[in-house]
C-alpha cells in the first residue's frame, strides 16, 4: 500500500465528524434510491436494469460504430465534433474555440470528464477563467479541492466550512445559514452566466441517432452554461453513447432514481446542436469534444470492457461500506468508491495503487445495486489476479505468495495439514504480523483444543 | 428422503469453531439424515482466489473437487465457502476442461446449511429451543451470491423460546473480507464497530449467522468493546434442546 | 493519422472489429400504459405539488388568464411567443412583457422580471415533468432565469410519461435543437445534504393545466 493510500484512510478514519458526515449523507441517499426502486414504486425496475446493460453491452461492443453515427448527426445539425486522446488535446480544443471567439470567462457546469483531465488548470494557465457552477463545485473551487463523491461533490464539508471560504473569497459576512449561503452564489455566478462566452457541461449520456448529449441536474446550472453563452462545448468520454433518442425511456428511469432517488432530476436537457433559425436565444456554436483519455485500452479486455458500461449515478459510492469509511478523497483518482477502484488501475496501470483492489471485502453491495449490473466485485477479483502477475515479475509481494504457496502445498495433503494446523494450534499466537493488525482492533479468536476432525473421528469410534 | 449427506465443514469451523460442525451434523441426524464427513476435504481454496493468486486456488479446487465427486449432498455451514464451491470454482477452470465438468456437477449438490434444511429437507423447524432475544446478520456471500435471506430467519423465529429481531443494518457487511481483515485492519474494525452498534441498537442477547467468519469478525469487536453480546453460528442455535 | 482515425482504429482493434454494420440493439423497451385523461390530470396535479411546485386545473383560457393575474398581481413578467398564451390573453396583462424577437432585450427581460411565464409542449404526468423544446416560440431563458416560472398547458398535451413522449417523439433532434424535462424547482442539496430551492433556476414552479 502506498503511504499517501495509507495515510488518506487513517485521517479519516481518525476524523468523528467526517465520519459522521460520509455515513449520514450516504445513508440518506440509500434510503432515497430505496424508496424509489421498491417493487411498489417502481415494478419494472429489474427489467429496465436488464435492458440498460443489454444496450450498454451492445453499445461498447459495437462502439466505433456508434461514435461515427453520433458524428454524422452531430455534423447534421450544424455542431462539430472534436476528438482527444488526451488531457492536453481537450485542453487544447477549448482553447482554440476560445481564441477564435476571443472568450474571456467560462461557465462549467458539473462533469467528471473534465475532473479527469483538470481541464480549470489547464485554461486558467492560459488566462481564460473558468468558473464551476454546480454549488458543491463552486464551493470546491473555491478551496481548491477534488469532489468528494461524483453525484455529492461536497458531501464532506460542513455550513461552517461554506461560511469561511466564502468570507474568505467573496468578502462576504460569515454566514451558517445555508439557505444564505446558496443565495450569495447563486447572485455571484449569475453574472457569470450572463457575461459568460461559452459554456462548458460534460454529458450523461451521448445519443448517436439524434446527434444529442443529455445532460441531468437539479440546479439549473447545467441549463444556464448551455443555453446563456453563445459557444456550448459538451465534454464527453467515447463510452458515454446509447444508439436511440428512446433509449432514454429506460436510462433516465434509473439513473436519477439511482442517484439521488428522484423518479427524475429537476432538470433534463437534449441537446442536439446551435439554435435553430428564428429561435431568440441558446447557443450560436455547438461542439462535443469526444474523449478517449485511455478507455481504448480497456475495450480491448473483454473481461472487464463492462466497466465502461458505467452511467455515474454514484449508487455504488452510496452502498459501499469501505467508501462509507475511507470516503472520496483516499482514492487515488478523481473516481472513488467501487467504481473508482475499478476504472483507476486500468486507466492509470495497476501501480497507480497496487492495494486499490484489495481495498473491498467483496461484499457485493455495489453490484447490487447498480442500474447497468456491472459486476464491481468480478473485476475487482480479475484486478487482483493481475496484481499477483505484476508481482511475479518485480520483487513485490513475495512472503505472501510464500504464504499462499505452502498453504496450497498443505491444503492438498490431508494429513499433513492437520497435524501442521494442530502443532500452530498449540503455539502461542504473539500480535505480530497478520495477528498484529488483527488485535489492533479486534480481540484474537481461541482456537480450539482439538478441530472438528479430531472430534468428529472420536465420535465415530464410540 | 435421502439417507445421506456429506458436510464439508470449511477449515474456519475445523480449526476454530468445531462446535459449530458437531451441530450441524446432530440436526441433520436428529432430522434422519446419515451423515458423512469425506477426510480428504481441507479448505475450499477461497483465502488464495480472494487474494488473487489463481494457481493456488485452482490447486487447491482440484484437490476438493476430487474430496467431493461422490457425494450426493453437500451441506456447508458457510454461506461464503458454498458460494465459493457452487459458483466461483466453475470460474477457475477454462470451458472445455475436466475441471470445469466436474465443478458443474458440484454446483447443484452443494448446499448452504439453511438452504439444506428448508430446500432439500423442507423443514419449517427442526425442535430447537433457545431461550432469549437474537439478531441475524446477512453475510453477505450467502445474502447476494446465494440470495439466501429468509431460510435463516424463518428456522429462527420457529425455535421455541426464541424472538428474532431485526436489526437496521442487518444487510451491511461486517467488515471481514478475509485478508482484506487484517490489510485494512483501520477500515475493518471500524465496519465492524458501526455494525455492532446496530446490533446494540435491537436489544438482542446475541448475534446469528451463517458465516462463523462473519462470526469471529464480530466476536473480535465485541470483545475488545466488552459488550454482552454472543455470537452463534445458526447450527449452534438450532442444536439446542 | 489525426485523432479521429487513431482513436477508431484503438475501438475496432480493441473489440476485433472491421467497422460492419452491428447487429441490431436489443429493442428499446417502450411501455405505453393506456392512462385515461382524468388520471393524467390527476397524476400530474399530485406530482407537481409533491415536488412542492403548485398545480392546478381549469376549465377555460379566460379561467387561466386570471389565475395568472392573480399571480402576477401586475408584476413584471416575461412571456413566451407560444400561441396559447396570446390566445388566452395572457400576453396582454398588465406588467406583461411578449412577442420579443431580440436576443439581447429578451436576456435583459429574463434577467430582470418578476415571472416567466411559457406554455409547455407536452407534460409527463407520471413524474410531474415539463417538456419544453425550444423554438421561436419558446425561448430558453423564459423558464430559467426569473425567480418564479409559470407554465400554461393545454390538457390534451398531458403526456403518460417518458414512454409515450418518445413514442411521438422517436427522434426530438428532427425537431428541436434543445428538449428539455422540468420536473419541479430548481434545487441543490450540495451542503449537508439539506435541501435548498431556487439555487440557480426559478425557486417557485406554477403548472396551469388548461381545458376539459
Amino acid at each position: 500500500m502506498s503511504a499517501r493510500f495509507d495515510q488518506k484512510i487513517s485521517e479519516t478514519l481518525a476524523d468523528p465528524r467526517l465520519q459522521l458526515a460520509i455515513y449520514t449523507a450516504t445513508g440518506r441517499l440509500m434510503s432515497h434510491r430505496k424508496a424509489v426502486v421498491s417493487e411498489d414504486a417502481l415494478p419494472e425496475y429489474q427489467e429496465l436494469r436488464t435492458q440498460a446493460s443489454a444496450i450498454k453491452r451492445h453499445t461498447i461492443e459495437n462502439l466505433d460504430w456508434y461514435l461515427e453515427e453520433f458524428e454524422r448527426n452531430v455534423i447534421a445539425h450544424g455542431g462539430h465534433v472534436h476528438w482527444c486522446r488526451t488531457a492536453t488535446d481537450v485542453a487544447d480544443v477549448v482553447l482554440g474555440i476560445a481564441k477564435q471567439r476571443g472568450a474571456r470567462l467560462i461557465v462549467k457546469s458539473k462533469s467528471m470528464t473534465t475532473e479527469e483531465v483538470d481541464l480549470n488548470e489547464r485554461l486558467s494557465h492560459h488566462g481564460l477563467e473558468s468558473v464551476e457552477t454546480d454549488l458543491g463545485e463552486y464551493i470546491l473551487q473555491l478551496m481548491h479541492q477534488t469532489p468528494y463523491h461524483i453525484v455529492a461533490p461536497a458531501l464532506h464539508l460542513t455550513r461552517q466550512d461554506v461560511a469561511k471560504v466564502f468570507e474568505d473569497s467573496l468578502g462576504v459576512p460569515h454566514d451558517i445559514v445555508i439557505e444564505n449561503q446558496t443565495l450569495t452564489a447563486r447572485g455571484v455566478l449569475r453574472e457569470k452566466f450572463l457575461n459568460a462566452d461559452i459554456g462548458i457541461s460534460g454529458a450523461n449520456f451521448l445519443i448517436a441517432d439524434s446527434g444529442a448529449v443529455t445532460i441531468v441536474e437539479n440546479e439549473g446550472n447545467a441549463r444556464l452554461s448551455t443555453s446563456a453563452p453563445q459557444v456550448h462545448i459538451a465534454i464527453a468520454g467515447i463510452e458515454k453513447l446509447i444508439p436511440r433518442a428512446q433509449d432514454l425511456a429506460t436510462f433516465l428511469k434509473l439513473l436519477a432514481r439511482s442517484a439521488t432517488g428522484q423518479p427524475l432530476s429537476v432538470y433534463t436537457s437534449f441537446l442536439s446542436g446551435p439554435r435553430k433559425p428564428g429561435e431568440v436565444d441558446g447557443p450560436t456554436e455547438f461542439h462535443v469534444v469526444l474523449l478517449d483519455g485511455g478507455r481504448t485500452k480497456l475495450l480491448a479486455d473483454a473481461e472487464k470492457r463492462e466497466s465502461l458500461h458505467c452511467i455515474r449515478c454514484g449508487a455504488c459510492l452510496n452502498h459501499c461500506p469501505v467508501y462509507r469509511k475511507i470516503g472520496g478523497h483516499s482514492f487515488p483518482w478523481v473516481y472513488s468508491g467501487p467504481i473508482g477502484a475499478i476504472i483507476t488501475p486500468q486507466f492509470h496501470g495497476l501501480d497507480s495503487e497496487p492495494a486499490l483492489p484489495f481495498a473491498s471485502t467483496l461484499c457485493g453491495a455495489c453490484a447490487e445495486v447498480c442500474p447497468v449490473k456491472i459486476d464491481i466485485p468480478k473485476i475487482l477479483l480479475e484486478l487482483r489476479a493481475e496484481v499477483r502477475d505484476v508481482e511475479k515479475q518485480n520483487a513485490d509481494g513475495q512472503l505472501e505468495r510464500a504464504a499462499f504457496r505452502a498453504f496450497a502445498y498443505l491444503a492438498v495433503r490431508p494429513k499433513l495439514w492437520s497435524r501442521v494446523l494442530a502443532f500452530g494450534r498449540r503455539l502461542p499466537v504473539w500480535p505480530l504480523g497478520p495477528a498484529g493488525a488483527w488485535f489492533s482492533e479486534r480481540e484474537l479468536p481461541v482456537p480450539a483444543a482439538r478441530s472438528f476432525r479430531e472430534l468428529w473421528k472420536e465420535r465415530q469410534g464410540r | 428422503m435421502p439417507a445421506r449427506v456429506s458436510i464439508f465443514v470449511t477449515c474456519i469451523v475445523d480449526q476454530l469453531f468445531p462446535q459449530v460442525g458437531m451441530a450441524m451434523a446432530t440436526v441433520l441426524e436428529r432430522i434422519g439424515y446419515t451423515v458423512e464427513f469425506p477426510e480428504a476435504q481441507t479448505c475450499c481454496g477461497q483465502p488464495a482466489f480472494n487474494s488473487g493468486f489463481r494457481d493456488e486456488a485452482r490447486t487447491v479446487a482440484r484437490h476438493t473437487l476430487a474430496a467431493l465427486e461422490n457425494c450426493e449432498y453437500v451441506v456447508v455451514p458457510s454461506g461464503s465457502c458454498a458460494a465459493m464451491l457452487s459458483h466461483h470454482y466453475a470460474d477457475l477452470f477454462p470451458a472445455s476442461s475436466q475441471e470445469r465438468a466436474a465443478a458443474a456437477a458440484l454446483t447443484p449438490r452443494v448446499f448452504e446449511f439453511s438452504q439444506f434444511l428448508t430446500e432439500v429437507a423442507k423443514r419449517k423447524e427442526v425442535g430447537a429451543k433457545f431461550d432469549g432475544a437474537v439478531t441475524y446478520h446477512d453475510s453477505c456471500h450467502a445474502l447476494r451470491e446465494l440470495k439466501i435471506k429468509d431460510a435463516p430467519r424463518r428456522l429462527l423465529a420457529a425455535v421455541q423460546g426464541l424472538e428474532l429481531r431485526e436489526m437496521d443494518a442487518a444487510e451491511e457487511c461486517c467488515g471481514f473480507g478475509g485478508t482484506f481483515s487484517v490489510k485494512f485492519a483501520g477500515v475493518s474494525g471500524a465496519m465492524a464497530r458501526t455494525k455492532l452498534d446496530s446490533i446494540v441498537r435491537t436489544g438482542a442477547s446475541a448475534v446469528v449467522s451463517i458465516d462463523s467468519s462473519c462470526l469471529m469478525q464480530l466476536q473480535g469487536a465485541i470483545a475488545r468493546a466488552g459488550l454482552p453480546i454472543r455470537t452463534l453460528h445458526l447450527a449452534e442455535v438450532l442444536a439446542g434442546q | 493519422m489525426n485523432h479521429r482515425e487513431a482513436i477508431l482504429a484503438d475501438v475496432r482493434r480493441g473489440l476485433g472489429r472491421n467497422g460492419e454494420p452491428p447487429p441490431s440493439p436489443p429493442a428499446a423497451r417502450i411501455v405505453r400504459p393506456q392512462v385515461p385523461r382524468a388520471a393524467r390530470v390527476e397524476s400530474m396535479l399530485q406530482k407537481v405539488i409533491a415536488l412542492a411546485g403548485t398545480a392546478v386545473h381549469l376549465r377555460t383560457g379566460e379561467e387561466a388568464r386570471r389565475f395568472v393575474a392573480a399571480l402576477t398581481g401586475g408584476q413584471s413578467a416575461i412571456a413566451s411567443n407560444a400561441l396559447v398564451l396570446r390566445e388566452y390573453g395572457i400576453t396582454t396583462l398588465p406588467g406583461v412583457r411578449s412577442g420579443v424577437t431580440e436576443e439581447a432585450e429578451l436576456r435583459g427581460l429574463c434577467a430582470t422580471a418578476s415571472f416567466g411565464i411559457s406554455s409547455a409542449d407536452y407534460a409527463l404526468s407520471d413524474t410531474g415533468s415539463l417538456v419544453m423544446l425550444a423554438s421561436p416560440a419558446e425561448a430558453r431563458l423564459i423558464s430559467l432565469l426569473p425567480p418564479v416560472h409559470i407554465a400554461v398547458v393545454p390538457v390534451d398535451r398531458l403526456l403518460s410519461g417518458l414512454d409515450e413522449l418518445f413514442t411521438l417523439l422517436p427522434l426530438p433532434a428532427e425537431q428541436t435543437s434543445s428538449m428539455v424535462f422540468i420536473t419541479g424547482p430548481s434545487r441543490t442539496a450540495d451542503i449537508e445534504q439539506i435541501l435548498v430551492r431556487g439555487v440557480h433556476g426559478p425557486g417557485e414552479v406554477h403548472v396551469v393545466i388548461v381545458g376539459e
